[in-house]
């Protein structure tokens, strides 16, 4: 059974087929190995676009679908599809993708090896090794974001640690060894749990369906009919299974300490792929599982959700305000950011919820910018302490002017692209919870506080005596940044596309758990016989105007 | 309350000439992206694409207001264009509208004019510059934001162009980065402003959950139908009002300001004086329908402005820094306008009359301190000055000019649009409206006072000057556009103020003028009293400063009060305390926290399941050795849960 182009397995193939050119090199060409991925990914780049020019807003919820049978003993299937929100990633994945690959452009060449005179620890790990791990790590992205069926997805999203563990923990930084361990078994922890949920769930269906079945979209026609009916218990526990596997690679408050290590650790390119693409899974994994298949866990545990949202986007910031290492600071920053994402996943309202899958998009974008940035200018200096730079916009403006935007981008400047996806997130938040959204708000203050403070230190100011030897953006620096900056201010100025094709499947998602969006208290004037009371505005400082007429 | 009695408000679409109101925004928009994203290639004619663009705008104004005033009083004139749909999202979408009305018209001209003429002047200002054409290009993203702002037909967009002036307003403070204290500035300014922007943010919000739209139209008839409680447009006044304190530097939000004054002096014309700080004003007399449906939020706008004002008078008085005076008056200034706009129904239009009139000679006073500096090696204490009239005379009269208006001398505009407050503060009645009137008197004074001793120290009385300071006239290019801001410093009052033609004219945006019965005190005699004031903080000025020579150093043991007064009436001081210290220490302990709290919970359970590894270790070998370890948790666990899920069923 399938509907149109199988795009998601053509465009997954595509960097598979990269990866097979790159083995196929001889060591003696390695270096080739940029140029075919490179080549690779921006033909999967191109692919998506077509995708999505061919994805229909207004068809089925589920579009460009494939399903043949994989494990029959337990009714697995390599079941794959996108609906809106999936197809939003998946742009997101393919148009970062080219570009982290040409900022590594350096990274595999000379990975650095505990003991500098052994060759033979590094002779594996050149070129070849590291843009087959990036190139595999997206088909394994695409792969997840574009999964029906819930084994599949779960294999995938376990398989994609191996690729990233490898790259942080052999092309790492100093502590790339810790960095990795932690990132994997802190993963693994999630993943067990959800494991455990993924079979729960088969069971449950076995029983009361029958047949057992891991069909997406069999057990979401099943729960809405009512056939499947977990019990609250059964939903409590899992729901918490998918929650906490995915809180973790989000990550939430308080299961984020893996990530400052790890995108600290990994070379840029890397971390970008990390935080901006891989992680996304987490908040995605909300929508497509969390909500629509436990829809009543997900309504008793969204205001302990929220809490922890909230607790998220103050706490990040703040830790990021008090950071030292520019790297630890995006990573923070990022912990807030996921905090806003995820609170507009559990305000249960269209705006809240298409606000955060755009801010899922811009944030690949944004963070993205600000690791590049980061790392540009840490590969000058040889660090990444804030304090060892000062008056880089002097010595080289282009870089200070592209560190600006980047940060501007982060504190959800209007204009460009994040600001909108903010606001919705806060927006549809108030409407339902009105003062979690009033303290998460805050954030935008401190926002602005780390971001300008850094900025501050590191490109404004006297010019420290390490900075004076900058050099201004390369050419190929040029071409990593200058793209994400015009999709940052593009999707500023013009989100709708992306919106257009979010919003049906945020209102089928939340349709599940809730009947309508909040009305206004004051409707359309025309209306005003009818005031709403799912909304009650009234803050208790005086009487309604109209009832003193 | 009068809420009941404005009519709907709708707005036409725009045909014909109001089409290309959209070009207004863009010509300095492209300007902008040219010059910065170009580089050093546009370094040779930066210059004059930066004026050319606001010059373009400003034509297209003009055509337009005479377009809109052609609209004779049957027809509507307030038209919306519409240009893409911004944020389409199921129950929320937002416009990328603009819309020309009276009340947006008024500041695209005084923005594009003020604007043209001071992008004018910075061709001499900032010739020797390296970076001047980085200015222009930064410059013109400020003209197109604020234009952005005055012409958004939603409150989110106009969001977009509130911050937009603020991250020009961070940039061109900034724009000598590499001096710290230009870097510190720029951002105080910034966070500041996002602190006020708290306050918009919740504002439209609440807009959104109470009428289900952040349009003006649909926001505005919504408040006046009289079905919104009163706490919640109560509540939306404050925060606008939140909004309002912070981009326009009034208290407890008007730190920044003076800081702001590390900027170079054409920036501080253009935005920290007649366009930028102003936009505050704006958002209170647009807003004009909630306010008037709002009154406990109104007495606050009052008693804003009237607090404003006082402090800035008072700070005006101790500076020595020409442009922190100059600065400080500014906020007093902007207080005045606040307090009139508090005033609502009827007091809107007096407020932008005031907003208009300082717009001109505030921007040609400030040219006139950059002139100033310009001829004195860019020194802005005024004890290295004096007796500047003889080498500099036109930036004397030019400044002259200035000063006569904002004292409020006849027939300067600064008389007529300053006594319309007053006016209008006495006729408000009851003790608001004498409190804030006499406070609106002495505030007078107090401005007569602290001008007069910016004019002695500056232009009269011994020289002072540095002996490596020659201090010369400025060239054409920026003595013209002086001479213009100060020809419009003398008349722009009395034609705006012509018949009540601004008032009348502004009807359509901020509601009719009220007709007052009987005014508390006639204001022949209120002119007569305001004017006595004055003269007497002039007298005053120069019973304590114009009669003996200055010392060319400040006195450094003062009075306590002095004392404050010179550090800003101890606001920084305030800052630091309650938010910067308890703030730097709350980061601390929350890093500590999460290395040693979070992260430490996570390493020591690690380090257990570790301990256990070491055992199984012995079992299995492997690379990924943990992982093996997992698959055995795994296993067990899948176990358990298909058991307790069967004995669950």
């Amino acid at each position: 059974m399938h509907t149109g182009f199988p795009w998601v397995t053509v465009l997954g193939v595509i960097p598979l087929v990269g990866v097979v050119a790159i083995m196929l090199l001889p060591r003696a060409q390695e270096a080739q190995a940029k140029v075919v991925a490179l080549g690779a990914s921006l033909v999967t780049m191109v692919g998506s676009i077509v995708m999505a020019i061919a994805y229909e807003n207004d068809g089925a919820r589920f579009q460009f679908t494939q399903d043949y049978n994989w494990i029959k003993a337990f009714g697995a299937h390599y079941a794959v599809g996108v609906d809106g929100i999936a197809l939003a990633l998946i742009l997101m994945t393919t148009v970062l993708a080219p570009i982290c690959i040409l900022a590594s452009w350096h990274d595999g060449d000379r990975p650095v090896v505990d003991d500098e005179a052994d060759e033979d620890a590094r002779a594996g790990r050149g070129p070849r090794l590291f843009f087959s791990l990036l190139l595999a790590t997206e088909t394994l992205v695409i792969g997840v974001f574009g999964a029906l069926d819930v084994f599949f997805f779960y294999v995938l999203f376990e398989a994609m640690l191996i690729p990233m563990y490898f790259l942080i923990g052999s092309f790492g930084g100093p502590r790339r060894s810790y960095a990795a361990v932690k990132f994997l078994l802190y993963s693994l922890a999630g993943g067990l749990l959800m494991l455990v949920a993924v079979i729960g769930l088969f069971v449950a269906a076995s029983h009361q369906l029958g047949t057992g079945t891991f069909d997406y979209r069999a057990l979401l026609a099943a729960i809405d009919s009512g056939k499947l009916h977990l019990s609250h218990g059964e939903q409590a526990a899992l729901f918490l299974g998918f929650f906490i596997a995915f809180a973790i690679k989000a990550p939430l408050w308080p299961f984020h300490t893996w990530l400052p290590d790890a995108a600290s650790e990994a070379p840029t390119g890397t971390a970008v792929m990390l935080v901006g693409v891989l992680d996304k899974v987490g908040t995605f994994g909300f929508l497509r599982f969390c909500i629509p298949l436990f829809p009543w866990a997900a309504r008793e545990f969204a205001p302990w959700v929220m809490v922890l949202c909230v607790i998220g986007v103050l706490y990040g910031a703040l830790v990021a305000i008090g950071q030292k290492d520019l790297k630890r600071l995006v990573a923070y920053s990022s912990v807030s950011h996921f905090g806003f994402i995820a609170l507009g996943v559990f305000a249960f309202t269209t705006q809240g919820g298409s606000g955060a899958t755009l801010y899922m998009v811009n944030h690949g974008f944004s963070t993205g910018a600000l690791f590049l940035v980061v790392g540009f200018m840490a590969t000058r200096r040889g660090s990444r302490l804030v304090d060892d730079f000062g008056g880089v916009a002097k010595v080289a403006p282009w870089l200070g002017a592209v560190t600006l935007i980047a940060g501007l981008s982060a504190l959800s400047l209007p204009g460009l692209s994040t600001f909108v996806s903010e606001f919705l997130v806060l927006l549809g938040t108030f409407t339902t919870h009105r003062w979690f959204a009033v303290v998460a708000t805050f954030g935008i203050v401190l926002a602005a506080v780390y971001v300008l403070w850094m900025v501050q230190r590191t490109i404004h100011g006297p010019v420290a005596p390490a900075v004076e030897g900058f050099k201004d953006l390369s050419l190929r620096e040029t071409w990593v940044i200058a793209p994400i900056l015009a999709v940052i201010v593009a999707l500023g100025v013009y989100p709708k596309p992306i919106l257009d094709f979010i919003n049906p499947s945020i209102e089928q998602t939340n349709s599940i758990v809730r009947d309508h969006d909040p009305v206004p208290s004051v409707p359309e004037l025309s209306q005003t016989n009818q005031v709403d009371t799912t909304l009650n505005i009234d803050t208790g400082i005086g009487a309604p105007i109209g009832s003193s007429n | 309350m009068t809420s009941t009695t404005t009519a709907a408000v709708q707005y036409a679409h725009a045909t014909g000439v109001f089409k290309l109101t959209f070009l207004l925004i863009l010509l300095p928009a492209i300007g902008a992206a040219v010059l910065l994203l170009g580089g050093k290639r546009t370094n040779a004619w930066g210059h004059l694409l930066g004026c050319a663009m606001p010059i373009g705008s400003f034509v297209i104004a003009v055509i337009e207001f005479f377009a809109l005033i052609g609209r004779d009083g049957g027809e509507n004139r307030q038209l919306d264009q519409h240009l893409f749909s911004w944020v389409p999202v199921a129950g929320f979408h937002v416009d990328a509208n603009v819309l020309l009305d009276p009340l947006s018209i008024c500041f695209v001209l005084l923005i594009t004019g003020v604007g043209s003429l001071i992008h004018i002047y910075s061709i001499g200002y900032m010739e020797h510059d390296p970076d001047r054409r980085r200015f222009f290009g930064q410059l013109n993203l400020f003209v197109a934001a604020m234009l952005l702002l005055v012409l958004a037909d939603n409150y989110l967009v106009l969001y977009v162009g509130w911050e937009g002036v603020g991250l020009a307003s961070y940039l061109l403070i900034g724009f000598w980065h590499h001096k710290p204290s230009a870097a510190v500035a720029a951002k105080k300014a910034f966070l500041v402003n996002r602190v006020g922007d708290l306050g918009l943010s919740f504002a439209v919000m609440l807009m959104f959950t109470t009428f289900g739209t952040v349009a003006f139209d649909g926001v505005f008839n919504g408040a006046s139908s009289g079905h919104a409680r009163t706490g919640t447009m109560t509540a939306i006044g404050l925060l606008l009002l939140l909004g309002a304190c912070g981009k326009s530097a009034q208290a407890p939000l008007q730190s920044w300001l003076l800081d702001a004054m590390e900027g170079p002096t054409p920036v501080s014309a253009l935005i920290h004086a007649a366009t930028m700080v102003t936009a505050g004003v704006y958002l209170v007399a647009r807003s004009g329908a909630i306010y008037d449906v709002a009154p406990h939020a109104r007495l606050l706008v009052e008693i804003v402005g009237g607090v404003t004002l006082v402090m800035g008078a008072i700070i005006g008085c101790a500076y020595d820094d020409i442009k922190k005076v100059l600065a400080a008056s500014t906020m007093s200034q902007i207080g005045y306008m606040m307090l009139a706009v508090g005033f609502g129904p009827g007091a809107y239009a007096i407020g932008i009359l005031h907003l208009l009139t300082h717009g001109f000679f505030k921007a040609n006073m400030f040219l006139g301190a950059g002139s100033v500096m310009h001829g004195n090696n860019d020194e802005v204490n005024m004890r290295r000055y004096g007796g500047l009239r003889h080498v500099m005379p036109v930036t004397f009269m030019t400044f002259a000019f200035g000063y006569l208006a904002i004292i409020g001398m006849i027939p300067f505009s600064g008389f007529f649009s300053k006594d319309k407050i007053i006016e209008v503060a006495l006729d408000h009645g009851g003790a608001s409206g004498w409190i804030f009137g006499i406070v609106a008197i002495a505030g007078a004074g107090m401005t007569a006072f602290y001008m007069t001793r910016l004019m002695l120290m500056t232009f009269f009385g011994n020289k002072r000057w540095p002996r490596d300071v020659h201090p010369h006239e400025s060239p054409k290019v920026m003595l013209v556009p002086m001479a213009i801001l100060a020809a419009g410093s003398l008349v722009l009052g009395y034609l705006l103020i012509l018949g009540g033609s601004l008032q009348h004219f502004l009807t359509p945006s901020v509601g009719p003028s009220l007709e007052v019965g009987a005014h508390t005190i006639s204001p022949v005699v209120l002119s007569i009293i305001t004017l006595a004031v004055v003269a007497g903080g002039v007298g005053a000025a120069w019973w304590i400063i114009g009669r003996k020579p200055v010392a060319a150093e400040q006195a450094p043991n003062v009075r306590p009060y002095a004392h404050a007064t010179r550090r800003s009436l101890t606001g920084d001081a305030v800052n630091e305390a309650v938010f910067m210290r308890p703030g730097q220490y709350l980061t601390r302990a929350l890093v500590y926290f999460d290395n040693r709290g979070v992260d430490g919970i996570v390493n020591g359970f690690a380090a257990g399941v570790g301990g256990t590894s070491a055992r199984i270790r012995r079992v299995q070998t492997g690379f990924v050795r943990s992982y093996a370890l997992s698959m055995l948790g795994g296993a067990l666990a899948i176990g358990t849960t298909v058991v307790l899920l069967r004995v669950g069923s």
